[in-house]
């Protein structure tokens, strides 16, 4: 039987007045685009298939157009965007899989159970490949943390995304948390997962051979997470049914546990012709996109997919998210010992279809045909919007490398306390340690973390080499407000800065991109001129992005989120023992800034903490200067030239100085020339700065590099005691003083233990937390 | 080489980590499935840390009853070796094979942090090589390490030798009392790893095998572990049990 002879389902009932593929998610003109793709009206059944197939978050049909546009290709470059997750070598016959993702509304609705599976699926991501997952670094924003309901959530994310990855042995070690009222109503949940494979265990979701089996381990599928779909029970059955009510998806760590060691024992015995874990749209997404990229079909028995509650739907078992299921593609002859591993592990498994030639995802139940699509219309040809886009009306841009800065009258930019705006900064909710979050993480299982949370990017060795992996996230969202294309290529600046100060090579970029409504043709704007940041900065730097994950609709009655372009850099240090830190080391050490300041405050901390917007833009970016920046400090690394390397970023120079002093112990005194005004030099946060330390016999060398790679750079201080000092000089460092009628200028001077107790405070003071031991 | 069992649940997931560990100290790491009747010729066996059998009830209330813990404990019963590391330590004490509980922390929260321990004696076979080394930093991980037990058994502990390891302040020479930030679970007497009476079976909360190189920021935790490796190689020789259990026992 086909479909062409399937009896007429029962219609939407008449008190329905939305029609189905409405209240399906589907517009009418995606209704006409499905009945060109089918030849014919869809049934119910699939229509749910494409409700969920053609969501923003499986089909990308707004972002598709602009993600096109982005550098996919480097060195190395094993998989890309539209696999699983990003695969670069990195020698010895290994590789890196890294991919983020968000799971940013679930989370806002059930912190906890919502923030959970979060991590979950992402590391099915990174196993599926055949890779082993080795670090997890989770990017978490934020209201305002004096909120009631903003402490509820980021106590209920931390302990979900906690729980979850505390039990599966996977380390946290980086990451970020931000505050910013804009995510009061809509928080933001974005998780980095790495994993390190042997290349020739690389395994693909796709579904080759027909004849071959469809096999479906894991978890029992029940009603979990039926998304869009759940309208669909609405309509259908117009009663009010709670058996039918839609729910968040409970993750179960052990039982992801199971699957990550019962998967890389498939993939290295060699048993599995395909893996893809099932995650938004379950065996729907699974079958169509395994299917289309090996150019065959799957056809599939729902009577033979077990199930944790009788009388369970065909479109709830077809699209439901029941957490912690995969899907193999196995050859009939080694079915048995497939079989035989999932027992070993306790983990349910059945064959419920097998690939076929006609390239259609089919739905059977028992003997009769219920669905049949194209995998290709559910997948890769699945429609594309090309959506307006519009700029704000008003726009700020960066000022000009070397213009005048622009006097506001409201920031203090002249005649403040450079050391208690350093006090108040270090110890501002955005600033300060994330030791109290961070800790609730285990972030030294596997027994490779050689530099965990809490100091600029994660440190993870290769076991068996002398390498090491070296990976950040980051995302420049308040400028990203300002400035969409300059945001995103900040945020791409720095978190490759991140991970060249260490001495590694950024191998590529995975990015989460989180935004507004894009049928708004303002929100739209922000997301195509991002897309074109985050193309440009990786272009200029020689990077690949690599795949990752769009989030869209981030709106809440309360607004729109800042434009958040989340980016994750994995790098490679050849050699563990040159890694470079950010802490002072030795007495006597020089300090050489490296770098200039150029004028703009809008977006920074020092903004944000004074209350302001100032008129002026944020800083300008130069990507040139960007780039040779990081192949300096690479190189002055790998000469052992930098006894530390810190970047200039939130907080401005003052800030990094400071870390850089509390991290080492060991107090400072340098003089800085004031080139612009003592807050731009002191507390803006253009980029493209470092603030190093060196033996004083390595300074010539370094001055020299410097002049290589025509970078500015300069000897600002020493080493020692136990005080920050900071000595102002320069036209513009007369602020205070010089209306006192001094002719000296203000200078910092603070005891290194008054600003670790600030930094410190900070996190739980904002929080509320009382202090545990 | 001495075999070392790593005895591995559904859900531990130190025990990779625990292999090499073992490998590093000099000893022949082999898996222990849970579902395994014998201990496989171990000469020592290493329950790991993790959350085994997912642990939603209780930490190791499960795991006690799995097979191969009824050869553990029968190895334990005629002196054999055995080392619980967190997860491990749970699972120990839920057996009845080491004295005490491990509650939740006293904050309620998952703790991951370095932390310093102090051992308590050098004659066992658990502390033998550790000489002056001290404190010893390593990593703890958990949520459920707050070692608890009655003033009687705690007396009787400390009287009959079987405290460890305690947790100390950076300095290495005071004990962190409960409430110092130092002793971060809430720990009774700052006890951080006990024994039994016999002095053959011992749990400890930190991870000695996620501190075994320099590399890490430490590698305190390798001379517990080649204490563990040496005195197993010891109780293999004839008659080299009943002289580790003499020794052991004050």
């Amino acid at each position: 039987m086909t479909v062409g002879e399937l009896e007429p389902q029962a219609a939407p009932t008449a008190a329905t007045a939305v029609p189905l593929h409405r209240a399906l998610g589907l517009t009418d003109d995606e209704l006409d685009a499905i009945r060109d793709r089918l030849g014919r009206d869809p049934n119910e059944l699939e229509l749910a298939m494409f409700g969920v197939m053609w969501s923003e978050h499986c089909s990308y049909k707004s972002s598709k157009p602009l993600l096109k546009t982005l550098p996919t290709r480097g060195e190395g470059v094993v998989a890309g965007p539209g696999e699983t997750a990003g695969v670069i070598s990195i020698g010895d016959g290994l590789a890196v899989a890294f991919k983020i993702e968000s799971h940013n509304h679930p989370s806002a609705v059930e912190p906890n159970q919502g923030a959970a599976p979060g991590v979950g699926g992402i590391l099915r991501d990174i196993f599926t490949m055949g890779a082993r997952p080795v670090a997890v670094l989770d990017a978490r924003r934020f209201g305002d943390p004096a909120e009631p309901r903003t402490r509820h959530l980021v106590d209920g994310v931390v302990r979900g995304v906690g729980g979850y990855g505390n039990c599966v042995g996977v380390p946290t070690v980086g990451g970020e948390l931000v505050f910013d009222s804009s995510y009061g109503g809509n928080p933001l949940v974005n998780v980095m997962a790495i994993g390190l494979l042997e290349q020739r265990f690389l395994t693909r979701a796709a579904a080759p051979g027909p004849g071959n089996l469809a096999v479906l381990f894991g978890s029992a599928t029940g009603r979990a997470g039926i998304g869009g779909a759940s309208v669909l029970a609405s309509a259908t059955f117009a009663d009010d049914d709670p058996s039918k009510r839609p729910s968040v998806q409970v993750g179960d760590p052990f039982a992801e546990k199971l699957l990550i060691e019962a998967s890389l024992e498939l993939i290295e015995r060699g048993l599995v012709e395909g893996l893809q874990d099932l995650g938004a749209a379950g065996i729907t997404c699974a079958t169509s996109e395994t299917a289309d990229r090996a150019g065959t079909g799957i056809e599939i028995d729902l009577e033979a997919v077990p199930r944790r509650e009788p009388d369970m739907e065909p479109f709830e078992v077809m699209v439901s998210e029941s957490q912690e299921r995969m899907l193999a593609i196995v050859r009939p002859e080694r079915y048995a010992d497939v079989a035989a591993v999932c027992e070993r592990w306790g983990l349910p498994c059945a064959v419920i279809g097998r690939v076929t030639a006609d390239g259609d995802v089919t739905v059977r139940e028992g003997g009769r045909e219920l669905a049949r699509i194209p995998a290709a219309a559910l997948t890769s040809d699945a429609i594309v919007h090309h959506r307006l886009a519009a700029p704000p009306e008003r726009r700020r841009l960066a000022p000009a490398p070397g213009a005048p800065v622009v006097a506001s009258d409201q920031l203090p930019e002249r005649g403040m306390d450079p050391g208690a705006v350093l006090l108040a900064l270090l110890g501002s909710p955005n600033l300060a340690s994330r030791r109290a979050v961070y800790e609730q993480y285990d972030s030294t299982v596997q027994a490779s973390t050689v530099a965990g949370p809490g100091r600029g990017a994660a440190v993870i060795r290769v076991r068996g080499t002398s390498k090491a992996l070296v990976a950040a996230t980051d995302a420049n969202a308040p400028v990203g407000a300002v400035d969409p294309w300059l945001g995103a290529a900040l945020s791409v600046a720095e978190a490759t800065r991140n991970v060249a100060i260490t001495g590694a090579r950024p191998l590529g970029v995975t990015n989460c991109l989180n935004f507004g409504d894009p049928t708004r043709p303002e929100a739209f704007w922000l997301l195509s001129e991002a897309v074109r940041g985050l193309g440009d900065a990786c272009r200029a730097l020689g990077l690949p992005v690599t795949g990752g994950n769009v989030s869209l609709y981030n709106e809440s009655p309360l607004g729109a989120i800042l434009p958040t372009p989340e980016i994750g850099v994995v790098g490679l240090l050849d050699d563990v023992a040159t890694l470079v830190g950010p802490a002072f080391r030795a007495e006597g050490d020089a300090i050489l800034l490296v770098g200039e300041a150029a004028p703009g405050l809008a977006g920074s901390e020092y903004a944000r903490v004074a209350g302001l917007a100032p008129e002026d833009g944020p800083p300008a970016l130069d990507l040139e200067r960007e780039r040779a920046l990081q192949a300096f400090v690479r190189e002055a690394a790998r000469r052992r030239l930098l006894a530390s390397a810190q970047d200039v970023s939130g907080g401005g120079f003052a800030v990094a100085l400071a870390e850089a002093a509390i991290w080492g112990g060991r107090g400072v005194h340098v003089r800085l020339a004031v080139v612009s005004s003592p807050a731009v030099d002191l507390f803006g946060e253009s980029p493209s700065r470092l603030v190093i330390s060196a033996r004083p016999h390595d300074v010539p060398h370094l001055s020299a590099l410097a002049a290589e790679h025509e970078i500015p750079i300069e000897v600002i201080g020493t080493v020692g005691g136990d005080r920050l000092l900071v000595d102002l000089a320069g036209a513009g460092a007369t602020g205070a003083a010089e209306e006192r009628g001094s002719r000296v200028a203000d200078s910092i001077d603070v005891p290194v233990a008054d600003l670790r107790h600030a930094w410190e405070q900070g996190l739980p003071r904002a929080l509320g937390w009382s202090q545990e031991a | 080489m001495t075999r070392i069992g790593v005895v591995v649940f559904p859900g531990s997931n130190c025990d990779r980590d625990t292999l090499r560990g073992v490998e590093l100290a000099g000893g022949e790491a082999v898996e222990l499935w849970h579902e395994a009747g014998s201990l496989d010729g171990g000469a020592g066996v290493i329950l790991p840390g993790g959350f085994a059998y997912g642990d939603y009830l209780r930490a190791g209330v499960i795991a006690r009853f799995s097979p191969v813990m009824r050869a553990v404990a029968a190895f334990a019963a005629e002196g054999g070796l055995v080392l619980g590391i967190c997860n491990g330590f749970q699972v120990l004490a839920e057996a009845g094979l080491v004295p005490g509980a491990l509650l939740r922390n006293r904050g309620l929260r998952f703790l991951g942090r370095d932390v310093r321990i102090a051992p308590e004696r050098l004659d066992t076979p658990f502390t033998r090589l550790i000489g002056a080394r001290r404190p010893l930093r390593m990593p703890i991980a958990h949520g459920e390490g707050c070692y608890f037990a009655d003033d009687a058994t705690l007396d009787a502990l400390e009287r009959d030798g079987q405290v460890l390891f305690r947790y100390v302040r950076s300095d290495g020479g005071s004990t962190a009392e409960t409430g110092d930030p130092a002793n971060p679970n809430g720990s009774l007497r700052a006890i951080a790893g006990v024994m039994n009476d016999r002095g053959n079976v011992a749990g400890l909360m930190p991870h000695p095998e996620r501190a075994g190189e320099a590399i890490l920021g430490s590698d305190d935790g390798l001379p517990i572990l080649r204490s563990f490796v040496e005195a197993a190689a010891q109780a293999e020789r004839p008659d080299g049990r009943a002289d580790l259990a003499a020794a052991a026992v004050r």
